[in-house]
């Protein structure tokens, strides 16, 4: 009992102690980031509607001509440059997802076409996919439960 | 008019996910998961989709949006196969983000070596 | 020769021969820069991957150290060397070509200080007329291994530290040169149960002030008795902690305290943030810049405390601590 009161009293110590970024210039600079890029989306998207095709079709454009562009800057090493000063800006559209598919992929095909890139390339994006995909199925298996018992038409 | 609230909605959901990786101990990776979860379940809750219909691309480039996606995939495929359709919608609707991150990653494995940051 | 609780005075004391320092392209454009006998501006040193990278430091490193003594690896008795990566590659790679038997040892980043321990205490104990102590670190492999891939984009906390490229081998023996080491103060695990892998810093202090605090005890000195009391890396937040660890055990340093990962990179212009890391930081820092000065008694006797974080992927992961080791060199002018 009396380690683990130590323990947290320097937890909390530390915690004064260690400096942290300026959260709302952060917070800015994310903004901005994330805001430019959603925008691009937003264009890719308009252009899409254009053309007459449907509305997922479009998405479906959307996201794979963001995954392309984030997959390039990341083998250019300027992906990671623009997460350094946006932040979670680069973080939370699609393409912080293709980054971290792309630089493992780059990364590890030292280690071999099987052992490096196969085994790794999900080593950072695997428990989006994971969790998304479960949590989908989650809500998916609550769906039908409500409409096979007549609760939902 | 839809570019301006693509890039305000986007950035305003980029700054306050900020809030999480400067005031948490959360990684990147969980940070990832949690949207993914939370806008499966914004979907489910029949909130999400009228949130995106507004913000467009604001709302669908975040990765709340691949969540979405997900739940939206799973819907569809109840609602046509029912129970089996559980299990066919989510890697259904995310096909192309996925295959997309998958097949242009591999690619750059070919044409690019790591380099070290400056 | 026992001194104390943890610590060896020699009769005989050892004397630091000669060392080099091999370092990468940041390094280089460091404070130190033109310190170091090896700058490298291609961090695949002519390589093909990262690990084989830091291989070929270490061999240099060696290869140079022993080179400035006119010694030859066939005279070398031991090698004692370490890196942070899994199951020692770095080193096994790096030193085979030489053949001289190895000791492979893990201390992450304290392991120069573990090195030099044993290669002093075993010329002390009159097991060889020469000994090998090397430990090296390399920005591309440590991230790899234990943060993310380079290209992933992603921030860094402001405690986080930027592990060196570099790495040091040092020559001791008993051929007379301006450096003695005259003692050594063993560090034991010092664990305060912070699990914050972003903040190594944090997590060694401790262990620091321990070693430090057991060192003056063991030899019965001061602070002021040394000209300098150095830490490998604690870096601006970890020093900020061991000052106060200290002063809580009624022990002064700021006045003579340095530490080789604020002292590698400059803090402003490089971006490092905490400082740097790794066990070349302390190595490379201590060869190129810290020896020279007890070499022309700048500084007479110095206390050398490089810290080590004693974790794995998998311990944290797991959801264990890091804990925190440092060893104390006494090196004395002569």
């Amino acid at each position: 009992m009396d380690k683990e009161r130590q323990q947290q009293a320097y937890e909390n110590y530390v915690k004064k102690k260690t400096p942290v970024h300026n959260l709302p210039a952060n917070m800015g600079k994310a903004f901005i980031a994330g805001g430019v890029i959603c925008t691009v989306g937003q264009a890719v998207l308009n252009i899409c509607e254009k053309l007459g095709l449907d509305k997922d079709v479009s998405g479906g454009w959307t996201s794979m001509i963001l995954v392309v562009a984030s997959v390039l800057l990341t083998g250019f090493n300027i992906y990671p440059r623009i997460a350094k000063w946006g932040g979670a800006g680069t973080l939370v559209p699609i393409t912080g997802f293709a980054n971290s598919v792309a630089a493992p992929a780059i990364e590890y095909k030292k280690e071999g076409q099987v052992m490096g890139i196969g085994c790794k390339i999900f080593t950072i994006a695997g428990p989006v996919i994971l969790y998304g995909i479960f949590t989908s199925w989650v809500l998916g298996f609550g769906y039908w439960l409500l409409k096979v018992s007549g609760i939902i038409a | 008019m839809d570019y301006i609230n693509a890039f305000w909605i986007g950035g305003v959901i980029c700054a306050l996910v900020q809030i999480l990786l400067d005031r948490t101990k959360l990684m990147p990776g969980r940070v990832m998961v949690l949207l993914v979860c939370s806008g499966a379940v914004l979907g489910a809750l029949h909130i999400y989709q009228p949130f995106q219909d507004f913000a467009g691309a604001g709302a669908s480039v975040p990765l709340t949006g691949f969540g979405n996606l997900l739940w939206k995939g799973v819907k569809e495929a109840v609602d046509k196969e029912g129970f089996i359709g559980i299990f066919m919608g989510g890697f259904k609707a995310s096909a192309v983000g996925i295959c997309a991150a998958l097949v242009f990653s591999y690619l750059a494995s070919l044409m690019f070596d790591p380099k070290m940051k400056k | 020769m026992t001194k104390g609780l943890q610590s060896i005075a020699f009769k005989e004391s050892p004397y630091l021969v000669s060392s080099a320092s091999v370092a990468g392209k940041k390094e280089g454009e460091g404070p130190l820069g033109k310190m170091f006998d090896m700058v490298e501006k291609e961090d695949l040193f002519g390589e093909n991957t990262w690990e084989e990278a830091e291989s070929t430091m270490q061999k240099e490193a060696c290869l140079l150290a022993m080179g400035k003594a006119h010694v030859e690896a066939k005279d070398v008795r031991y090698l004692f060397g370490g890196d942070l990566l899994r199951q020692g590659v770095a080193t096994s790679m790096g030193v085979s070509e030489l053949n001289i038997p190895l000791f492979g040892l893990f201390g992450a980043c304290s392991t120069s200080g573990e090195a030099l321990a044993l290669a002093s205490m075993s010329v002390a104990a009159g097991y060889g007329e020469y000994m090998l102590a090397v430990t090296s670190s390399h920005f591309g492999s440590a991230e790899k291994e234990f943060r993310f891939p380079l290209g992933y984009a992603n921030q860094r906390p402001l405690s986080a530290q930027w592990t060196v490229t570099g790495s040091g081998a040092f020559l001791v023996g008993t051929k007379r040169s301006h450096v003695r080491i005259t003692g050594v103060t063993v560090g034991k695990i010092v664990d305060y149960g912070l699990k914050d892998s972003q903040n190594m810093g944090a997590c060694m202090a401790p262990a620091a002030c321990d070693t430090i605090i057991r060192n003056l005890e063991d030899f019965g000195r001061k602070a002021e008795d040394y000209n300098r009391i150095i830490t490998g890396d604690l870096g601006y937040v970890g020093q900020s902690i061991l000052f106060d660890l200290m002063r809580g055990k009624g022990y002064d340093i700021k006045k003579n305290h340095m530490d080789c990962g604020m002292t590698i990179f400059d803090q402003m212009t490089q971006d490092t943030h905490a400082g740097g890391s790794g066990c070349g930081c302390a190595a490379t820092t201590l060869s190129a810049y810290i020896l020279p000065k007890v070499e022309r008694g700048e500084w007479k006797r110095v206390l050398f405390v490089p810290t080590g974080a004693l974790m794995s992927t998998v311990s944290y992961n797991e959801g264990a601590s890091v804990p925190g080791i440092a060893h104390g060199i006494v090196l004395e002018h002569c």
